[in-house]
């Protein structure tokens, strides 16, 4: 009801904030430290696989009460390296 | 009878808990049972005041781990309820003066006597916090539908699975429905989701809570009032009964609105 020109209702922001904040609060965390694995991480996979940096995501997930570190990083495809 | 020993804790100061231990225990002991509620916020007692003892004082749970009384002596019995007992906070001590044995040395003792020992912690996650846990089998975590105090309530909760202490259970609250359905508060199931442990109750926001403790008579014995009935549901659900959540939404029918317009209580 409180959708005021489109603005997200409060309980849903709420909702959002909180499930970042506590993922980093049950982790140790911080959004640096994320920032600083991800780096380390692409940068061990590269020396093995070509990847594309722009289209890794990771990310922390929850469920329930267990947490997860969800990677997804494609690879260049093998014949676009050998052809290139 | 081996008491089953329930410590009430949040995190957050100011969600309820006291309301919630003065609540249960008048609920569990008005359906039979014999109940002891110990204040664990040493410094700052007032389970006594809102159960309505606080002019029975004699001795507290200093004195009693201190040796200047008997245990007995430190129990206060309640003005209605003759199976209800209270052991008060010490007010003028810090919460350095109990530790966390002393604290399962004294439920040990009392275990044989009854049928449940409540323990009202201290909000915060220090000395206090550490006493209250101690001797618990089963520990209910109270938290609101409000950012800060879900965000509490984790931090006690991931502490309780770090000391292993498996028997956990989430109150909600303070929970306003008409707030939840205008999409302005976090509902009951979106902190279940985000604290991820087994929900035991859901109270809804309710002035007769106010009143109550003003008069030191917990709104569980308020055979009207949905919170009391909340809290009341809450004490089966502690002694194994299968009893269905409340259903907010349907309290704002016709006759509520009707109700309103008349000047009656809010829902």
């Amino acid at each position: 009801m409180m959708k005021w020109f489109g603005r997200k209702p409060s309980a849903e922001s709420a909702k959002e904030r909180l499930q970042l904040v506590l993922i980093h609060d049950r982790t140790a965390l911080t959004p640096a430290e994320m920032t600083a694995l991800k780096d380390e991480l692409l940068a061990v996979i590269s020396r093995h696989v070509e990847i594309d940096p722009d289209a890794v995501q990771i990310q922390l997930e929850h469920d329930g009460r267990t947490q997860r570190l969800l990677a997804d990083i494609p690879l260049r495809s093998v014949s676009r390296r050998r052809a290139g | 009878m081996t008491a089953q020993v329930i410590t009430i804790s949040s995190g957050k100061g100011g969600v309820g808990k006291t309301t919630t231990v003065a609540n249960l225990a008048v609920a569990l002991a008005a359906d039979g049972a014999k109940v002891v509620c110990i204040d664990g916020d040493i410094g700052l007692r007032n389970l006594d005041v809102v159960m309505g003892l606080e002019n029975r004082i004699v001795y507290d749970i200093v004195d009693v781990i201190e040796g200047r009384c008997k245990l007995r002596q430190a129990m206060i019995r309640d003005k209605h309820l003759t199976e209800l007992y209270l052991i008060p906070a010490a007010q003028t001590r810090d919460k350095n003066a109990v530790s966390p044995s002393d604290m399962t040395r004294l439920c040990n003792e009392l275990r044989p006597e009854v049928d449940f020992i409540l323990i009202d912690s201290p909000a915060g996650i220090e000395r206090g916090f550490r006493n209250a846990i101690a001797p618990a089998d089963r520990v209910l975590v109270v938290t609101n539908p409000e950012v800060s105090a879900v965000r509490d309530a984790d931090r006690v909760v991931g502490i309780l699975e770090a000391e292993e202490k498996r028997q956990t259970g989430l109150i909600i609250n303070r929970l306003n429905p008409v707030l939840v359905k205008q999409h302005d508060m976090l509902s009951a199931n979106d902190v279940l989701d985000l604290l991820g442990i087994q929900l035991v109750g859901i109270v809804p926001e309710d002035e007769g809570v106010i009143v109550s403790s003003n008069r030191g008579a917990p709104v569980a014995q308020d055979p009207k009032s949905r919170a009391g009935q909340a809290f009341r549901n809450i004490a089966k659900r502690i002694k194994g009964e299968d009893v269905p959540f409340m259903e907010f939404g349907k309290q704002d029918g016709l006759w509520d609105r009707i109700q309103r317009m008349a000047g009656g209580r809010k829902a």
